[in-house]
């Protein structure tokens, strides 16, 4: 005779208590992260590199970088003068909660303002993870099709914020921006889009600036 | 991509049940699985099988339901299945509408047989 016995749970209920847990402590310390998630190639370190260098010397930043292999993430990263870890998870597609709690006893969250997380490029499994962030934000470039919102909806989905990146490219590839931010707005409704290039600077500016306002509203409601 | 993250975190669980009934023999964990959830229903299979047939839980059997993707129209409300993203609301025709279903990646049920002659060894009381 079989019991069946309910569980009801999410597959990943592990991985969502510690995201929660990392929550409370980036609360608590007035921290606000981020969770940047794109394709291998789209500009996720080169748009950490622009953002770094935007920021006063004095800024209480700190950066995670995800990869399967090589510190050379955390290299180029580490050139802007604040504490950067790199995370290599050694086969492993997704950055999950453990491995930013394991990677967090590096860096005193009482010192920091913001923590910006660079997931390992990837549209399709680090949408599953929940990482304790405030705001996932996706990175799409012109170089890759303007279907992309389309073919990975989940991602597009949660993230708050689109970049289109290497908008310097356009009059050389094929890539429909309005097509593109259609897309996007099609699998969720409402999402920001920002266009930037990271070669010639174009569109960071309102990048930071929304990075300052986002902050200052995740404070304004944890406060 | 990560099913067998996916299986493991599975078994991780059967396996904090398992230590909460000591002696208790499962046969089967049913999850699941939402068209848009990023897993792919036959790797995750793959992916569990292997994992079990090392374990203490051989033959633990996966039963996993499909969940298609489900859409409501913004405008009207109207919920409707939509195989992609490029589906509008067959019924006003917009095009924005919000997943409501289809992202589903649960677990359901854990089963467990029953020890009839034993049944202090066995039974799972709740």
């Amino acid at each position: 005779m079989t019991t069946r016995v309910p569980v009801e749970q999410k597959v990943l209920n592990e991985n969502q208590r510690l995201a929660i847990d990392l929550r409370e402590r980036y609360r608590q310390n007035n921290v606000f992260c981020l969770n940047l998630i794109s394709s291998p190639g789209s500009g996720k370190t080169s748009l950490l590199e622009r953002t770094l260098a935007a920021f006063p010397k004095d800024t209480r930043v700190a950066v995670l970088t995800g990869d399967i292999q090589t510190e050379n993430d955390a290299r180029r990263l580490s050139q802007y003068g604040f504490p950067t870890r790199q995370i290599t998870t050694g086969g492993t597609c997704h950055l999950d909660a453990k491995m930013i709690d394991k990677h967090l006893v590096d860096f005193d969250l009482t010192s920091l303002d913001m923590l910006l997380v660079e997931n390992v490029g990837n549209l399709v499994c680090p949408s599953s993870y929940d990482l304790g962030e405030h705001a996932k934000i996706v990175l799409l470039s012109v170089t890759e099709g303007e279907d992309k919102p389309l073919k990975y909806p989940s991602i597009f989905a949660k993230s708050e914020l689109c970049v289109i990146n290497k908008i310097d490219l356009l009059p050389y590839v094929p890539f429909d921006l309005e097509q593109a931010r259609e897309n996007a707005q099609r699998v969720h409704p409402g999402i920001r889009i920002i266009e930037v290039s990271c070669t010639t600077g174009e569109g960071i500016n309102e990048w930071m600036t929304w990075l300052q306002e986002r902050r200052e509203q995740a404070l304004a409601i944890t406060a | 991509m990560h099913e067998l993250s996916i299986a493991s975190a599975i078994l991780d669980r059967v396996a904090a049940e398992a230590e909460r009934h000591p002696g208790a023999h499962f046969t089967k964990v049913g999850v699941r699985i939402g068209e848009i959830s990023g897993i792919d229903p036959d790797a995750l299979s793959f992916g569990f099988e292997c994992l079990v047939k090392d374990s203490e839980f051989d033959p633990l059997v996966l039963e996993i339901e499909f969940c298609p993707r489900i859409q409501r129209c913004l405008a009207c409300a109207n919920e409707f299945p939509a195989p992609n993203s490029m589906t509008g609301c067959p019924k006003c025709g917009d095009a924005h509408t919000t997943c409501i279903a289809g992202e589903e990646l649960d677990i359901a049920f854990i089963e467990v047989e029953e020890d009839v002659e034993h049944p202090e060894a066995g039974g799972v009381n709740r």
